[in-house]
């Protein structure tokens, strides 16, 4: 029964050649995100959008099918995930395993600020002090030599 | 007998590089003149034995020497000359012996051009690079030798996997290991430093040369790699965030921030022990890289530990460089105290907010790029990190910093006052946010927000890149324009190129349209305005594969634009198929056809893409080097190869 369903797909998928002329704007633009966002299992990091492999062209089916079907762009992806896991997911979920992901750079940019704006603030009153002003010398410099 | 003279010239060349790595450091220590000198011959006889070593590779795979293991598994006899010579760096063994090449190579030119060096200075610099070469000439001799031979002797190759038969593929390694190894030089500069305890503007001003050409054949070699994949792999695409991309592009944007950082070390004295620290960081994401791409911990973490031996040891090997080098800086590092003030509102205080923005944007790339790799290893399942997460995370992290880029070429060196930078960005403001608005409108009447926000950045940094030859112009005429140096020509040229960058990527990710269509002979598409007719499919034979050439005509308003010969090719090796794409293009669009594969009744499925502004992608990436080359051949880099008493080396005002 499945290795049949599946079969069908793939006949289905050779037959549809992705031709979207059924879909309406608006349902094309999510089809196009939707399949750049699932990855190729059987493929070396490829997108289903981008792979000719039969596995990917049976999950393009998929996506469209559900699209024309109603389904919701969250649906489809919990749909997906359910069958092959959090590894079909080119954006990975947020859940406590991928907070670090999510957030880190955040993070890490606002801890960079922080110290930088510490830096330049212990820098700024540090005042010049006996610092020959070199840059005004250059061109004072500059200026006669010309 | 010539892959073990090969062979032979590779030892000869860990023995020289032994010595590379350990006289002149021991010469520094006793003061002894003789033994520093031993460096530079070392250097220069290095370069000379692994380029036989590599002669001979070669000359295996030009006479097509099925007795050498590595050469029957990356040729075929009918595999083109021109294949033959660039599979000498088809797969690992060679490509690590092309990347110890261009190590040698840039010890040697230190060797040569860096003459007016201190003594000390330049002994040291080339005993950091020989001893880097002993730990690279090792892992090729230990675990990756491209000179073993197998028996019986096989009739023919295996052929070089396809997918590198291209031109781009031909020169994209060469340039990218130029650019990898060349961040080689400004690590042995920091390292030097860090031992002499010796870190002026003189130090930022011979360091800046060489770091500036490693970031150029970077910039250069990451642009091809992306045109080769937007031809070769038929999926129109140009950049993956596949972690072998990541890999050079971490390195890239810290070699970006460690140029501006330079800059402010020589001119200002300022930010020296975080230069020296990215100097440190650049090189070790080349490592790293390396050890990504070459342990095949890439694939599956359970890839490398069924192999573990390359891994494990570039791991060490990593480990040792950087357990050292780090070592090093929190010894040393402190004592590199900065001398003079620094406010946000100056173009220091704009450069260090660019280094900040760069070097977490490398972070974030680094996070996304190992994070799937860590889960995986603590048994916390498997996830992916694709496009749709790094796009999220990225551009919110480069978008003020592109902000800041035209900004600081408003802003002078120390201290800036908003009255006088305000009249000199008004106009620019206001001209970018305009045409930013008009420009989608124009190009193609829709209107997203996103498009605006690019267009108006892309602006912003052309006619702000414009800024400092304007304002010399205005000054002084042709006569101030004539004594524009060098390196604020490259300035100019290079933010020219992150301007033409910015635009190409925001109309090309927006307004792109991409139609996977079914269509046979006589049938056609269209899309855009544009009308694609599938004319007819008929077979042509290569010199090692079999292809499908389409012939596609494209006609707007009943007018031909253009006849598209895609390609399907089976190679006769190894059986696969690749797919040549056809591609026309315009400074303003491209538009893209590929024939994905056969369907029954002589029908084809077809890729057709309409791509706008894509060429500026890679324009904007060749205006960035070329921007690198004029920087660095400045003329007082050169002054100060002649000016070589000690006297000019304290002073650190630049010309």
């Amino acid at each position: 029964m499945r290795i049949g369903l599946f079969v069908l797909g793939l006949i289905a998928a050779v037959y549809a050649a992705a031709q979207d002329a059924s879909f309406t704007p608006e349902q094309a633009q999510r089809y196009q995100r939707l399949v750049g966002e699932l990855r190729c299992l059987v493929c070396q990091n490829q997108s289903i959008a981008d792979s000719n492999a039969p596995l990917a062209a049976d999950l393009r089916e998929q996506v469209r099918t559900q699209i024309l079907a109603g389904h919701s762009d969250d649906q489809i992806r919990s749909y997906v995930t359910a069958r092959y896991g959090d590894f079909v997911l080119y954006r990975p979920p947020f859940k406590p395993t991928t907070w670090l992901l999510w957030l880190g750079p955040f993070l890490l940019l606002a801890l960079a600020l922080t110290v930088a704006g510490i830096f330049v603030r212990r820098r700024t009153r540090a005042a010049p002090g006996g610092e020959p002003d070199r840059e005004h010398l250059r061109r004072l410099l500059d200026e006669e030599s010309r | 007998m010539i892959p073990e003279l090969g062979h032979f010239a590779l030892l000869a060349a860990l023995a020289v590089a032994i010595i590379q790595g350990t006289f002149p450091f021991v010469g520094v220590w006793r003061r002894d003149a003789r033994l520093m000198a031993v460096g530079v011959s070392a250097a220069q006889a290095q370069f000379v034995l692994i380029l036989i070593a590599y002669a001979c590779l070669t000359w295996a795979f030009v006479e097509r020497d099925w007795s050498v293991a590595y050469v029957a598994a990356n040729a075929h006899s009918q595999l083109p000359l021109m294949y033959r010579i660039s599979a000498v760096w088809g797969a690992h063994e060679g490509s690590m012996l092309l990347w110890v090449l261009i190590l040698a190579g840039w010890s040697a030119a230190v060797s040569l051009f860096s003459r007016s060096l201190p003594a000390d200075v330049q002994a040291q610099v080339l005993a950091v690079l020989g001893a880097l070469a002993v730990g690279f000439l090792l892992f090729i001799l230990l675990t990756s030798n491209p000179f073993d031979r197998i028996f019986p002797v096989p009739e023919d190759g295996r052929d070089l996997n396809p997918l590198l038969q291209d031109p781009g593929l031909v020169i994209h390694p060469p340039l990218l290991y130029m650019g990898y190894v060349g961040f080689s030089v400004a690590f042995a500069f920091a390292i030097a430093a860090l031992i002499g305890g010796r870190l002026d503007a003189a130090w930022a001003r011979w360091t800046r040369p060489w770091t500036t050409l490693a970031w150029l054949f970077l910039t250069l070699g990451i642009t091809l790699g992306s045109w080769w994949a937007y031809h070769e792999l038929g999926w129109g695409g140009w950049w993956f965030w596949d972690p072998v991309e990541n890999a050079s592009f971490m390195p890239w944007l810290v070699g970006t921030a460690l140029i501006h950082s330079l800059a402010v070390t020589e001119k200002r004295g300022l930010l020296k022990s975080w230069t020296v620290l990215l100097a440190i960081l650049a090189f070790a994401l080349s490592l790293l890289g390396t050890f990504l791409v070459r342990s095949g911990v890439l694939v599956s973490v359970h890839a490398f530990a069924t192999d573990p031996a390359r891994g494990v040891f570039i791991l060490t090997f990593l480990a040792v460089v950087l357990g050292i080098a780090f070592a090093l800086y929190a010894w040393r590092a402190p004592r590199f105290a900065a001398d003079g003030e620094l406010q946000w509102l100056s173009r220091e205080g704009l450069l260090l907010l660019n280094n900040v923005f760069l070097v977490i944007a490398a972070a974030a790339v680094l996070i996304g790029t190992l994070y799937p790799l860590v889960i995986d290893a603590f048994g916390l399942g498997k996830i992916s990190v694709g496009p749709p997460y790094f796009n999220a995370v990225f551009i919110p992290l480069t978008a003020p910093l592109v902000l800041f880029v035209g900004l600081a070429s408003a802003v002078g060196w120390k201290r800036a006052r908003w009255p006088e930078v305000w009249p000199r960005i008004r106009l620019a403001l206001f001209i970018a946010l305009g045409v930013g608005v008009c420009l989608p409108w124009l190009l193609h009447r829709h209107i997203q927000p996103a498009a605006v926000a690019g267009a108006f950045l892309a602006l912003w940094t052309l006619i702000m890149a414009c800024e400092e030859p304007w304002r010399r112009w205005r000054a002084r005429g042709r006569r101030g324009i004539a004594q524009i140096p060098r390196a604020v020509w490259g300035m100019t040229v290079a933010h020219i190129g992150l301007g033409v960058w910015v635009l190409g990527l925001t109309f090309v990710t927006l307004y792109h349209i991409e139609r996977d269509v079914r269509l046979g002979p006589g049938q056609s598409a269209e899309v855009g305005a544009y009308r694609f007719e599938l004319q007819s499919v008929t077979p042509r034979p290569g010199p090692n594969y079999d292809a499908d050439q389409a012939l596609v005509v494209v006609t707007r308003d009943a007018e031909v634009i253009a006849r598209l010969k895609p390609e399907r090719r089976r190679y006769r090796a190894q059986g696969t198929v690749m797919t040549e794409a056809a591609v026309d293009h315009t400074p303003l669009r491209d538009l893209y056809v590929a024939l994905a594969e056969p369907l029954e009744g002589g029908d084809w499925a077809l890729r057709i893409y309409f791509k706008p502004m894509m060429r500026l992608v890679w324009l904007g990436g060749v205006l960035m080097a070329i921007g690198g080359l004029l920087a660095a051949s400045d003329r007082r880099y050169r002054l100060a190869r002649w000016a070589a008493h000690p006297a000019a080396r304290i002073d650190g005002v630049p010309a």
